[in-house]
């Protein structure tokens, strides 16, 4: 039950271990920018577990990166792979909302059950 | 200067034709200035003018920062207005930062803030040293984000933080129905306000400028047109003109002797200005013409604008008047600028013959015909825009003469009525007439004003020839004015009554002539009778005497003969 639905929004899953790349955008340790990192942190082991890859930005110490992916609103999740951006802006509080804004949500919402 | 800007406010220049005229002196420094207008009214293109003259003429580097237009577009439009926003790039004087927020591609997910946006403006701030920022359109945010009160929050800390970074900012935003930008952002900006306007009347784009507010400043509040040309925008101000142009009391000819003499014998003032209104046909290129010729045979460069004609057309036409313009065109004395009037705004050729001016230094400037611009403006418009360019070349010590088609008669109006009522702006008015009398039309020619000059008030007859323009007296008789051929007529009735008067003279004087001969020859005739009795009169008398003295012989004789004594006895 969990196979066909997990490879239906994951086409690029071909049998490969790294489904999705994550970069978040964050700024230095303010409290929206922590809280986001650690609800990513959270959702990612929750719902990926070993199946994805988080990189962490803080612009404060790299802020030419920021025009690089567009960042304007901080936190900016962003997901690179697989294909097709999608971005999620705020400190990702709702997992759900997270999940779908990330275009994931089939994954999320099968795996706790 | 000093008085109308408070201590403290310094001004950032913008280098912009016109409008650091209007804002005394630029854009308040180290604040952001709000620019609103409809989409394509010139938000950008100002926003990129301000930095790339900072960039190029004041030495202060500048960030462009865009929500709308990537990178490469924008250095590809302002490449063709003579910016090369590429080479400032690369020369580390301007930074382009394409902030793309794409709405479909964001979902919303807890709190967030835009610091990333803050951080992206300080880092491009830093990097080139600027001193100046652009954005544009940041009322593109309200599109992307949906927490509009956290949108607001953030707009606050941003005007905020670009007052404390002390750049001059320029925030653009889109006009909105009856506020001046659609999402209320100028409430954030209290220092200075430009809004821009581009209207469409008839068929012809009118770009407006006006300095919504200032604060601390004094700036000029009216509306300005501007236009943007092959170097950006140029921003037409008129009251910096004020009044206040130097007068010449020098005269410059008409080009036309009896005109000349009308004007008190001089011709018009140098630097004024002469408006020749008419009907249709009453040869108000001609003057204009006439005007151009004598200008260029004193030595002195002129500006014909026209709006009706093509240039050769007008030179052909003019030959048959004896006047050669092409000669002057050849020479380089004359220049043409020949437009429809129809094909650009009241502010571009308001701005084209700027300049013309500019680039040709004319001394004398002529416009055939300024009523032809009531096509693209309104009455208002075209007489303000006139006001601005009559003030204009007054202001340079140019003489104009401008040509305006008036359409006396059709509704019954005076012939004063023109259709651009601009009169009460010139200094001298010339009216031509038709006046149609004995199935022809005829030229008049009327000095309506001259200002400071004593000119003459008599109607003059217009007439043109291969020699040129000649004015002459017109018959003024009881029937009221006479020209052309009916005044040639009268004349020659006149001339008629007077040699029948002569021969009726002649012929009396002849008539008495006769009778002094009659009269002679029954003088003569009485005179001869007279004589002939006197002459009889005397025979008889010394006939008489001749008697008398025989008879008294005869007595003698007698008394001898009888024994005379010697004493005279006396009686017979």
């Amino acid at each position: 039950m969990t196979d066909p639905i997990t490879s239906a929004p994951l086409p690029d899953d071909a049998g490969a271990e790294t489904v999705c790349v994550l970069r978040l955008y964050v700024a230095g340790t303010s409290p929206r920018s922590t809280t986001a990192l650690a609800n990513l942190r959270r959702l990612c082991e929750d719902n990926m577990h070993g199946r994805y890859e988080l990189e962490v930005i803080d612009i404060l110490e790299h802020p030419e990166l920021a025009a690089s992916d567009n960042v304007v609103a901080i936190p900016t999740l962003i997901r690179k792979l697989p294909p097709l951006l999608r971005k999620v802006i705020g400190d990702l509080s709702d997992t759900e909302q997270v999940l779908m804004g990330l275009e994931l949500l089939p994954v999320g919402r099968k795996q706790p059950a | 200067m000093t008085a109308t800007t408070a201590p403290g406010l310094s001004k950032a220049a913008t280098g912009i034709a016109g409008l650091d005229e209007l804002t005394r002196g630029g854009l308040p420094r180290g604040r952001p200035t709000l620019v609103c207008g409809d989409a394509g009214s010139g938000k950008t293109l100002l926003g990129m003018e301000f930095l790339v003259r900072g960039a190029t003429q004041f030495d202060e580097p500048g960030v462009f920062v865009t929500f709308e237009e990537q990178t490469a577009d924008l250095v590809a439009n302002f490449r063709s207005l003579g910016f090369d926003v590429a080479a400032l790039i690369a020369q580390g004087k301007l930074a382009v930062d394409h902030v793309h927020v794409e709405r479909s591609e964001i979902a919303e997910v807890g709190d967030y803030d835009l610091e990333g946006l803050f951080v992206r403006l300080g880092h491009a701030l830093d990097k080139i040293g600027a001193q100046r920022i652009v954005i544009d359109t940041l009322e593109a945010l309200f599109a992307a984000f949906d927490n509009t009160n956290l949108l607001r929050a953030e707009l606050r800390r941003l005007f905020r933080w670009l007052r404390q970074r002390g750049v001059t900012a320029v925030i653009t935003g889109e006009r909105g129905d009856g506020i001046l930008t659609r999402h209320g952002i100028e409430e954030y900006v209290s220092d200075c306000v430009i809004v821009l306007d581009h209207r469409v009347v008839a068929q012809s784009a009118t770009r407006r400028l006006r300095i919504a507010k200032y604060r601390g400043s004094a700036h000029d509040t009216g509306e300005f047109p501007f236009l943007i040309g092959e170097r950006g925008i140029s921003v037409l101000p008129i009251t910096s003109l004020a009044l206040a142009h130097e007068v010449s009391s020098e005269r410059v000819s008409t080009g036309i002797a009896r005109l000349d003499a009308m004007l008190a014998g001089g011709g018009y003032y140098r630097g004024s200005s002469i408006l020749v209104t008419g009907t249709a046909g009453t040869g108000k290129s001609s003057v204009a013409a006439c005007f151009v010729d004598a200008a260029c045979r004193r030595g002195e460069r002129a500006l014909y604008v026209a709006f009706e004609e093509s240039p050769s057309q007008i030179v052909r036409n003019m030959r048959s008047i004896g006047v050669d313009l092409g000669v002057w065109v050849d020479s380089g004395m004359l220049r043409f600028e020949a437009e429809r009037s129809s094909t650009l705004g009241l502010e571009l050729h308001l701005a084209k013959l700027h300049r013309a001016v500019d680039e040709y230094q004319p001394q004398v400037v002529v416009i055939d015909p300024v009523s032809n611009l009531d096509t693209v403006g309104s009455k208002l418009e075209v007489r303000a825009m006139l006001t601005r360019v009559i003030d204009f070349l007054k202001s340079r010590q140019i003489t104009s003469l401008a040509t305006s088609l008036a359409h006396a008669g059709d509704r019954g109006e005076a012939p004063e009525m023109t259709s651009v009522d601009i009169s009460s702006l010139m200094d001298t008015w010339i009216l031509l007439r038709n006046l149609e009398y004995g199935a022809e039309r005829n030229r008049v020619v009327h000095l309506l004003k001259s200002r400071g000059m004593a000119h003459s008030n008599q109607v003059r007859e217009f007439v043109m020839s291969d020699r040129g323009i000649d004015l002459t007296d017109v018959y003024v008789g009881g029937g009221g004015v006479l020209t052309g051929s009916a005044r040639r007529e009268l004349e020659a009735k006149e001339r008629e009554a007077a040699v029948a008067h002569q021969q009726d003279l002649e012929l009396r004087q002849r008539a008495l002539a006769r009778k002094r001969v009659v009269l002679d020859a029954q003088l003569s005739a009485l005179r001869t009778t007279f004589e002939g009795e006197e002459e009889e009169l005397g025979r008889l008398l010394s006939e008489h005497l001749q008697q008398a003295s025989r008879m008294k012989g005869d007595h003698d004789v007698i008394a001898q003969l009888r024994g005379h004594d010697g004493v005279t006895s006396g009686g017979k």
